[in-house]
């Protein structure tokens, strides 16, 4: 097992962002820094854009991660409903 | 009756085609191999370009929208910070030195690394290729300009600012961050997409953005934490590019496996070499502290690192070779080189100090197996030195290491108490070298590493050992941007501007 992880700066944007990291990823650690949140999840981890615009009320394009993304690790698989994050088990 | 006809929206992948494959094109009139000359020699075999995604399938347009929405945020908190006293709002002046390494040493490496971007943008033939590299190329120099901006509100209250652009060329705990820059853009392209996305992306902005940033809006210091993450944000794409370009290149070919093997060994290790200054600002110069230098390197190298190679497992890549020496180094290298630092003050443009009591104690509770043991006695008598008014000076000049440019301050990787120093003979010279690590990169391209700049070496072919005149030429003023930071002008100047600001006197 590795570990994949995002962080994101802390702001009001990424707050419902990372809500709905929490729903779609029951394994995912939740880590608050200054400044900065860091998400660690076993092997995988989805961002779905569905479940940001459940919980935002309004369309999102997943690419508007970009702004408030600080880094992150695994292999990178996107497309317009999902991004995600491995590492080949 | 007006309609609101819905606007046809393209795929993902659909655009991605349109906006990257399709701009390119077969040369008819010239061979492609003078269109694209340097990407044969360094012996990386590539049957097909179109196999190189970007995963996040980022296209020009996009960008452009995205990049403007960052600068954007990020200038309406470098107005506030201008606006709002911000020089006067970090918790401690000492945190300045902080900013001055950085830069002086990394702001220009960032523009380095445009100029890098820029040009294996032109090298590599694919088009998916040509534009990650064109995204980052514009990301690099917005990042050097960034940075210098935000922090030349500093230079207008604060020594050591003022001459950073001489210092990268010519200081020497600068030429650490230069040499590796100069290394990398004088390598082939597929080599220097290993050593900025590899090395300096993957293993290093980790290490020095995330923890560091973090730290700086621990210290109160608004400007460094947006310029930090503004670019900390691009940089995610960047590591997703090297990662994608080293597994690309271990798809196209198996021959290409034990090329790219021998610059991760060598890039890793120029990396961590680097990282012997982060390692220092992160455990001695912020003055409220997120984490050690040690507690970083678990997330992002043991955790992070050791996941990456693990994937790449598959390929039949190993960890790389000084991947154990890197561990044994972890706990002792931010206490040597600080030790470094405060002894030959006298030539760096920011100040260094004797750590507290509080500090000393932080230090021994986050490194239990080493500092009480090797580093706080020599700190007490160094303390002991400067109460009785003879300071710990070290007025002559280190001996540099060939490849990395640190001073040869290290020790071995399995007693601490055995100073660390190897030398090659290569016609008829003798070269020092810090580490193993070091002198086994010398030592397969020597041709290379003979030709390196050094500073000491210069100061004397140069400047005859002037040490004024060398003060001059690196735009540092003794007295004002060196030495200790106890007694210091930005010291004075904190203290007094911070009761101005918080009263009515
Ligand atoms: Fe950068
Ligand atoms: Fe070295």
């Amino acid at each position: 097992m590795s570990t994949v992880f995002i962080a994101l700066q802390a702001n009001e944007e990424t707050r419902p962002i990372i809500e709905a990291i929490e729903i779609d990823n029951p394994l995912a650690v939740v880590n608050r820094q200054p400044a900065m949140v860091k998400i660690d999840a076993p092997n995988r981890l989805v961002i779905r854009k569905e479940t940001i615009e459940e919980q935002i009320g309004r369309e999102f394009d997943l690419q508007e991660l970009h702004i408030n993304l600080i880094t992150l690790g695994g292999n990178v698989t996107e497309d317009e409903d999902s991004l995600t994050l491995s590492w080949a088990e | 009756m007006d309609m609101k006809v819905a606007k046809k929206k393209l795929g993902l992948k659909e655009k991605y085609r349109l906006m990257t494959r399709d701009l390119g094109w077969e040369p008819t009139y010239r061979a492609k191999d003078e269109v694209f000359p340097y990407v044969n020699y360094e012996g990386i075999k590539v049957h097909d370009w179109d196999k190189w995604e970007d995963p996040f399938r980022l296209t020009m347009d996009s960008y452009w929208k995205y990049q403007a929405e960052k600068e954007r945020k990020f200038y309406a908190i470098i107005d506030a910070h201008a606006q709002n006293n911000g020089h006067l709002n970090i918790t401690d002046a000492r945190y300045l030195s902080a900013l001055k390494i950085f830069l002086q040493a990394i702001s220009p490496g960032e523009y380095a690394a445009h100029k890098g971007f820029a040009r294996v943008g032109r090298e590599f033939p694919g088009v998916g290729t040509q534009v990650a590299c064109q995204m980052q190329a514009i990301d690099e120099i917005r990042h050097a300009q960034t940075q210098i901006h935000a922090l030349s509100n500093y230079n207008k209250y604060y020594d050591g600012f003022h001459a950073f652009a001489d210092a990268r060329d010519r200081i020497w705990y600068t030429s650490v961050a230069r040499s590796f820059f100069d290394d990398a853009m004088s390598a082939g392209p597929f080599e220097f997409m290993i050593a900025i996305g590899f090395s300096f992306e993957y293993v290093l902005t980790n290490l020095l953005f995330v923890p560091f940033m973090s730290g700086a809006a621990y210290n109160g210091d608004m400007a460094t934490v947006t310029f930090g993450f503004s670019a900390q944000s691009d940089e995610a794409r960047h590591m997703t590019l090297g990662l994608e370009c080293i597994k690309f290149m271990l798809e196209q070919d198996p021959d290409n496996l034990p090329i790219v093997q021998g610059w991760l060994d060598k890039w890793f290790w120029r990396g961590f070499r680097v990282l012997g200054l982060v390692s220092t600002m992160m455990d001695y110069m912020l003055p409220k502290r997120v984490m050690s230098w040690r507690e970083a390197w678990e997330i992002y190298g043991v955790e992070n690192g050791g996941a990456l190679f693990k994937d790449l497992a598959r390929y039949g890549i190993r960890p790389p070779k000084g991947w154990d020496d890197a561990e044994k180094a972890i706990d002792h290298m931010s206490h040597q080189f600080m030790l470094g630092l405060y002894q030959w003050s006298f030539g760096t443009s920011f100040h260094s100090w004797i750590p507290s009591d509080e500090d000393m104690d932080w230090l021994s509770a986050k490194y239990p197996t080493t500092f009480d043991k090797y580093y706080r006695p020599r700190w007490d008598h160094i303390r002991k030195l400067a109460a009785a008014g003879t300071p710990f000076k070290n007025f002559g000049l280190a001996k540099l290491c060939q490849t990395c440019q640190l001073p040869v301050v290290f020790t071995e990787p399995d007693d601490a108490t055995m100073s660390c120093h190897r030398e090659t003979e290569y016609k008829g010279e003798k070269y020092h070298f810090c580490s193993d690590g070091c002198q086994h990169i010398f030592d397969n391209e020597p041709e290379k590493y003979v030709q390196a700049w050094l500073p000491m070496p210069s100061l004397f072919q140069e400047l005859n050992g002037d040490i004024g005149a060398w003060m001059n030429w690196v735009g540092l003023r003794d007295g004002e941007d060196n030495g200790d930071f106890v007694g210091s002008r930005d010291q004075r100047n904190f203290d007094q501007w911070r009761g101005m600001a918080t009263s009515n006197l």
